[in-house]
This record gives C-alpha cells, structure tokens and sequence, in this order.
C-alpha cells in the first residue's frame, strides 16, 4: 500500500508474493539487516524461557537448562565441534535456499536433494576401491554435486517450459527421493552384505571428509565439509555479486519482466538456478554421509533441507548471513543435546526456539514494534503467497 | 460543503512535506490541485483523507474545525477519495465491490444482493452514472471501473470528491465521459478536488487552480486567463519550453521495415493485423492511438519480445523476423519501454545496476563472467550527470528515483548506444514537466544525429510535437498516416477513434 508513505509516487508495484521475496533479500541498511536477527533470537530466548517455566520449573532452573545450552555449544572444544559439524550441512542447505530465493524461487526440495546428492556421493565412496584419496575424494564429491544438481534441475526444467510451480514440484520430489532412498537401500548394489534392514555400505576411508581435529582427540567430529561449506558460501557470494550470471539471477528474481526486456533467457536462469541450488544441498548430503555418518540409511536427511529454509531466511538470503545463520542453528542443537542431558530439558525446546526466531524474521514489523525501532511500518501486509 | 484548510504543515524526517497550505474549495466548484512529483501533493491528499495528522494547521469544514484520526472520521465528515489505483476486488461484480465494507444483509449474515444492486441503480441514475451492477469489475474498461470507484464514495455519502491523477489511465474518450460525470457532479453541489500534473485538463475543467511547490502553495491561476506555459513554470519554479524546438530533418537510408506484420493471439484476435511500416535514419515516426489498439504488440514484436504470427520485419535490409530480444540489441535496436517499473527498470537494483541492465554481458562491463564494477560506476557517474539523473547517486535503489528522473535513467541507458534506431513507447508517461522537457530534447538529438527513431504515445501532443510523420494505429492497424506538417490534432483524433481514411 502506497498510503503510508510520504510523497513517493511512482514506486514499482511488484506483487505480493514478489514483495516477499524482495523483502527478504534487501535489508534496507546493514544495521536492520543486522538487528533484526538479533533481536529476533533475544525474543526467542526469552519466550522460550517462559515455556520451560511453563513447564513447572522455576526461573533459576531454566537459566540453567539456558546455561547448559551454552555450555553445549560453545562451552567447550567438544562442543564447539559438535557446533561446527552441526552447522556444516546447515550452511550448505541454507545456500541451496538462498540462492533460489534470490532469483525468486521457493526451493523447498532440499530434502530430495541432500538425498539423492548423499546417495550418489555414497555409491562413488563405497564401490570405487584401491584408489587414493586426493582422487577418490574429489570423485565423491562431485557424485554428491551431480546427484544433487538432478534433483534440482527437474523442478528448474518444468517451471521453465510449462510454468509447472517449483514449490509443488519440489515438495512432491521430497517424497519420491525418500521413498527411493528406501528402494535403493534394499538392492544389491546399495545394501550391506549380510544384513537384511536398510543401509548402505559403508564408505571406504579413502573418500572420507577427514576430520579437522582428530589430532587432538579422535573423538572431535568436525570434519573437511566445513571448509566445502565455507568456500561454498565465498563462491555463492562471489557468483551473486561479482559474475554476470549473479547479475541475471538477481535481475529474473526480482523482476522478470525486466530480466526478459534486458535480454536474459529467464527459463535458463530458472533451471541453472535450481540446479545450482541442487548442488549446493547435495554437497549437504555428501558431507553428512563422507563426514558423519560413513554409510546412507533411510530419511538420513533428517529435515536438513526444510532446516535450510530457516537457515536461509535468518541469513536474509546472503550468502555471508547464511554462514552465521547456520552457525547459529548448528550451536542451538549441538547445545540442545547438552541441555536435554543435563538439564532435564527436552531437545524439542530447541525446535521451538528455532521456530520462534524464524517467525520473528519473518515479521520484522513485529520485531519493529516490540523494540519500537524508528522505521516505518507499513499497514497491513497483504500476502497472497510466494507465487511469482 | 466548503472545504477549507489553513496552515496545513507536516513535516516527515528530512522533509517538510507541507509547509502552510492554505486553500479552500467551494461547493459546486472543481479545484486543481497541480505541482510536479514530490511537490506535497499526495502528503496533503492523506492529511485529507485521514491518514495523516498534520503537524499544525485546520481543516474546517462549512465552516467547523474538523480532526480526522482516522480514515473513517475523513468519510464521516463527507470527504471520498477516488484513487489513481483503484481499490476494487476484480473478480466482485460491481454491486459487490460498491457495498464492500458496508455490505447491507438479511440477518445479519447473508449479503443482500437485491438491496446492493438498488442502492447501485439508485447512484446510478441519480448522477448518470451508467454502469451495470451485475458486471464484473474484470470485465469492465478501466473508464467504468472508475465510475465504480466514484459510485463507492457518493454511497458512502461523500460531498466532498478529491480525485488523485483521475485521467493518468483513461482514454481520450474517456476522459471526456469523466469530464461529463464531473460537471454533473458539480451540478449537484458537490465539492471538487482534482489532482493532476496535465495542465491543459486542469485548464479544461477547474474553475480554480492552485499550484505546488516543495510542500507550498507557490500560486493560483484563474483557468479563464492562466496558458500551460505560466502553470508549467510556476510549478518547476523556472521558464518552461512546453513547444519542442526542431529543424526539419533529412531522412537518410531505410533502417527499419515491417511487411504485412500480423501477430494473432491464442483466442484468434488479430493483435497486429497487416501492418506495413518504415522508419527511415533522421526522421521521428510517431504511432498515435488509444491505448490497446496494438502499439503495445508492435513495439514487442520490433524488440523481440513477441514473435509475429505472420510476416516480416526487415531491420537494415536484414530479415530479423525471429530474433531475440539479445540480438536485436546488438544488431542496434534501443528500447525505452512503456513501462517503466515493470520492465524498464528493477526497482531492487542500484542506478548503476539498472544502467547495465542489457549491456551487463559484454565488454567493457564485464570480461568473462566477471563484472567489471570499475567501469560499471565510472559509465554510471559519467551518464547520470550526463542526462541530469537527481539525485546522482549511482549506488541509490532505482525504486528510489522519481517517475522523472526513473526515466531518464533508461533513457540515458538506451540513448547512451550508438545504435542506428531507437524504439520509445510512452517515454514521458506520468512523469514531470521538466522532465518531459529534457527527454523530448533528446530524442530530437538523436534525431538530428541521423538516427531513427519510432515513438508511441497516447498522448496526442506528444506525437506532434516530435513525430515526422505520423501513423495512426486502431485495432491492430495502421488506419493512416500524415506527414505532421500536413495534419491537425482534430484529423488525427478521428482516426484514433475508428475513421478509415
């Protein structure tokens, strides 16, 4: 609504769904780009901290349970590791939301894709032999980019030539990419000798991610993904802000119209965007499986696809936010293990604050009012939904 | 009822929006409001309509201080809005969209339809306003969705109109037909107020005028005295040249040739039916016409945009029937086009970035699939003195410009190529006087430089002040065409509504 706005005619008016998008992608400053997030997880705490007493403990022990989420994820080597391997995925999925979302796409597949990424990425880790690491690694790596960026190419292709909507499409490939992995983990070629449940073989210690500190104590997980995941975001960063590829992204997502009047083949950018956005989420996968888990089993997504949408809007889709973001998130449930074991406080907590801080983001208004910052608040904020 | 302000100021960080408005405005009269972009006009316009407090000064009205803290205080006191966007819920049908907010019902639940359409019928024909309350809104040409629009305000009482840019999206036509239900509803008491930037409508029906200038009251003109040329330069605060000074031309080789053009959408209609035209390097060809009888079309399929269903269109002799919209650009097609927020510009983007935006691929802004921001800035600095961008802040949002200065930021973009024909749809469409000024100036530049040029604008002054020659377009056709110094407005306004020469 223009009415609340003094004397500026002749502003763009993009649709609702657009408006979200950009909304999301443009702070208007570094400081609200800034703040909000931060406040957004004060907030967030402090709700959460009337829920424990909600629960029937006192103040004093939910300043605990707060006291061993700290301890949980920064409070110790241990736990900052436990952050950082935590975080790594996160970063990468979060990538895989961002960069769709920058070109006005609503990749809620990433699930499918750290899936179908883990897999490809564990058939090259376990049935490639005898080769040495500094190639059997990298194989393994771009398997999992490859697997990932299919996943991501399909939604990309039918939104470009049948206009069919990347949110149903990718939703609708989750499921299938489950259900897959399940198959898959039941044939021979996939399924561990001997055994008759789902999981895969393992995968040789040559395409292992290694750890990063297993020198100091073999049982610190954080591994090489985390460095992937950080050159990921540098690279994703670059490519938004300093290629003419980012240029068409950023030009198809806020204004197609515009993007196509300038020259640029907007169904192109559609599908390069989601396959990019593929390859990103399978990466996510190919660490948890090279890294973590040495060997695929059923759902071993584990919500980190949907945990990337989270990620990517308190990143405010930029790459840098991003890796804060995932670092933020990666801490809450490295540290809501602690303080599920320590404090009696159920890890669910740790949901609901992640779901409160994204409900903050996601209401900047809301944030705006509560601390009655300075800036101006529109109306009513009239979404239809994130069509474009 | 008279409406009268004093001493309206309101400021807004870093602005005075309003600064002293003093006006007033009589029953049975129309008041014209004019001032450029920014000029306080819409500020004053949401002080009356409730949506502002000013900071100081009094609305009183038939005499009594009013205070609206709300826009339902603003209705209750009898002011109505009738917005330049419309507020209308198009797949409502006309009684439905009328009674919206107010919705007359059995029991209190169920809408009565029958009782909606009556009060519809009854504003109708008490202020011949003729439209069917039946008809969906979607449906309906923009001209009876503003009838829709002012229906709404007289059912919730209003006596006081206030009309934001009324005309900015109407046909000739129908702007007459406004002009009619106008002057009825002064006829019966009503009180008028008319905000526009188009001097010569605000001559047309005001019996007053009063100008804008940097949130004040600059000056009132009598309609019966005051020419556009003193409007124009009481609103831009310096002598304004509304005539397009140019020197005949000399046409040189053909640059531009369409044959038999026909463009037929999915539902059969001929978009484009037949046309043959030409645009020779020197010379201004202006496509006149009401909006939606193809120009729309035409321009698309000359940039690339849409592909014609049949036919050819010859760009230096070469057959560029198929081409993209990338190629007809490097071949050496600039293109403003007719919407400048839509598609000339992304709003998200810095100046700079929009300055690139069809040239970011090649050098010298980037080298491979890098971006060269160097050069990206030092071309952005140089074209936004070079055609007078304010503010000229490279790194500033597009979304943050004015219509004026948005547009000659395009404008520097596409006339800043050295190409051999520029397409301009609409170039000053909503935007301020001195721009307009700056922009005409330009292209006849180009003109002069040898270039051709093919304008489309729906404004009939515009087409005559910089065409050549003139062709007249009317439901997918070229109805005819005129040298410009062989024709007059009255000729051509014929063919734009239908005559066959």
């Amino acid at each position: 609504m223009s009415t609340t706005k003094p004397d500026t005619p002749e502003l763009p008016q993009p649709s609702n769904g657009r408006k979200f998008f950009i909304q999301l992608t443009t702070g208007t400053d570094w400081r609200s780009a800034l703040l909000t997030p931060l406040l957004a997880v004060f907030l967030a705490l402090v709700i959460g901290a009337f829920i424990i007493m909600a629960t029937g403990m006192s103040f004093g022990e939910a300043m605990n349970a707060y006291g061993a989420l700290a301890q949980g994820s920064v409070g110790s080597l241990r736990a900052i590791s436990e952050t950082l391997t935590a975080a790594t995925p996160l970063i990468l999925t979060g990538l895989a939301v961002a960069i769709a979302f920058r070109a006005g796409l609503f990749n809620i597949g990433g699930e499918g894709q750290v899936l179908i990424g883990g897999m490809f990425a564990v058939l090259v880790g376990f049935s490639i032999t005898g080769v040495p690491w500094f190639i059997h690694l990298p194989a393994a790596l771009i398997a999992g980019i490859i697997g990932g960026a299919i996943w991501g190419f399909i939604p990309g292709f039918l939104k470009a030539k049948t206009g069919a909507h990347e949110v149903i499409v990718t939703i609708m490939l989750n499921y299938i990419a489950l259900r897959l992995v399940d198959y898959l983990l039941k044939t021979n070629l996939f399924q561990r000798e001997g055994r008759n449940d789902p999981i895969s073989k393992n995968v040789e210690p040559t395409a292992n991610l290694p750890g990063l500190l297993t020198a100091l104590d073999p049982g610190l997980r954080v591994h090489a993904g985390l460095i992937v995941a950080l050159l990921a975001a540098v690279f994703i960063h670059w490519l938004l802000f300093r290629t003419t590829a980012g240029f068409e992204f950023r030009a198809v997502g806020a204004n197609p119209a515009a993007a196509q009047y300038a020259g640029m083949s907007v169904g192109r950018t559609y599908i390069l965007v989601m396959m990019i956005a593929g390859s990103l989420a399978g990466l996510a996968g190919t660490g948890q499986v090279l890294g973590v888990l040495d060997r695929a089993s059923p759902g071993f997504s584990a919500g980190l696809g949907f945990d990337g949408i989270a990620v990517a809007l308190l990143g405010r889709s930029n790459p840098i936010g991003v890796v804060f973001a995932g670092l933020l998130f990666g801490g809450l449930s490295a540290g809501g293990q602690q303080m599920q074991a320590t404090a009696g406080v159920g890890v669910d907590l740790v949901g609901v604050i992640q779901a409160l801080i994204i409900i903050f983001v996601a209401a900047p208004a809301l944030i705006a009012a509560i601390f009655r910052l300075k800036t101006p608040v529109a109306s009513t904020q009239i979404s239809r939904g994130w069509g474009s | 009822m008279e409406l009268e302000l004093t001493g309206i100021t309101k400021r807004f960080p870093g602005v005075l929006a309003n600064d002293d408005i003093t006006l007033t405005a009589r029953s049975g009269n129309v008041l014209a409001l004019i001032g450029e972009n920014g000029a306080g006009k819409s500020t004053l316009m949401n002080i009356l309509s409730g949506l502002y407090t000013a900071d100081s000064g009094e609305i009183r009205i038939d005499g009594a201080v009013r205070n609206f803290k709300d826009p339902g205080d603003a209705i209750a006191a009898g002011i109505g809005m009738v917005h330049q966007h419309f507020m209308l819920v198009p797949v409502f049908t006309v009684a439905e969209n009328v009674v919206l907010g107010e919705e007359p019902t059995i029991m209190g639940t169920v809408l009565n339809r029958r009782k909606a359409r009556g009060e519809v019928r009854e504003i109708s024909r008490k202020y011949g306003l003729a439209v069917d309350p039946d008809a969906l809104v979607e449906t309906l040409p923009v001209g009876i969705q503003q009838r829709v629009e002012i229906i709404k305000v007289l059912l919730r009482g209003a006596q006081i109109l206030v009309f934001d840019e009324p005309t900015a999206v109407l046909t000739p036509q129908e702007v007459d037909e406004f002009f009619g239900i106008v002057s009825e509803l002064k006829e019966r008491g009503a009180t008028i107020i008319f905000i526009t930037h188009k001097l010569k409508e605000a001559l047309a029906i005001a019996d007053d005028i009063v100008v804008l200038r940097g949130g004040k009251v600059v000056g009132s003109a009598d309609p019966a005295t005051a020419t556009p040329e003193q409007l124009a330069t009481m609103m831009v605060g310096r002598d304004i040249s509304l005539t397009v000074s140019k020197t005949l031309g000399r046409t040189g080789s053909r640059v531009l040739e369409l044959e038999s053009a026909t463009m037929v959408d999915d539902y059969g209609r001929r978009l484009l039916d037949e046309i043959d035209l030409h645009v020779d390097a020197g010379e201004i060809v202006g496509i006149a016409g009401i909006q939606g009888n193809g120009q729309t079309e035409l321009v698309s399929a000359v940039t690339g945009l849409l592909s014609l269903s049949d036919g050819v269109i010859r760009f230096l002799g070469e057959d560029v029937t198929k081409s993209s919209p990338r190629k007809l650009h490097e071949l050496g097609i600039a293109h403003v086009p007719e919407d400048r927020n839509h598609m000339g510009m992304v709003g998200t983007f810095t100046v700079a970035e929009n300055l690139i935006l069809d040239s970011y691929y090649a050098r010298p802004f980037s080298r491979g699939i890098r971006l060269n921001s160097e050069q990206i800035d030092s071309s952005a600095r140089t074209l936004v003195a070079d055609y007078d961008v304010r503010p000229p802040n490279i790194a500033n949002q597009g979304s943050a410009l004015s219509g004026g200065n948005a547009q000659k930021m395009i404008v520097a973009r596409e006339f800043s190529r050295e190409v051999p024909l520029v397409v301009c749809a609409q170039p000053t469409r909503g935007i301020d006087v001195g721009s307009i000024e700056y922009i005409h100036a330009q292209i006849v530049r180009k003109r002069d430089e040898g270039k051709a040029i093919l304008i489309v604008s729906t404004e009939l002054d515009e087409i005559f002040a910089l065409a050549d020659r003139i062709l007249v377009m009317f439901d997918g056709k070229i109805v005819a065409e005129r040298a410009t110094s062989e024709t007059t407005t009255a000729e051509i306004g014929l063919f734009m509504a239908g005559k066959t020469s």
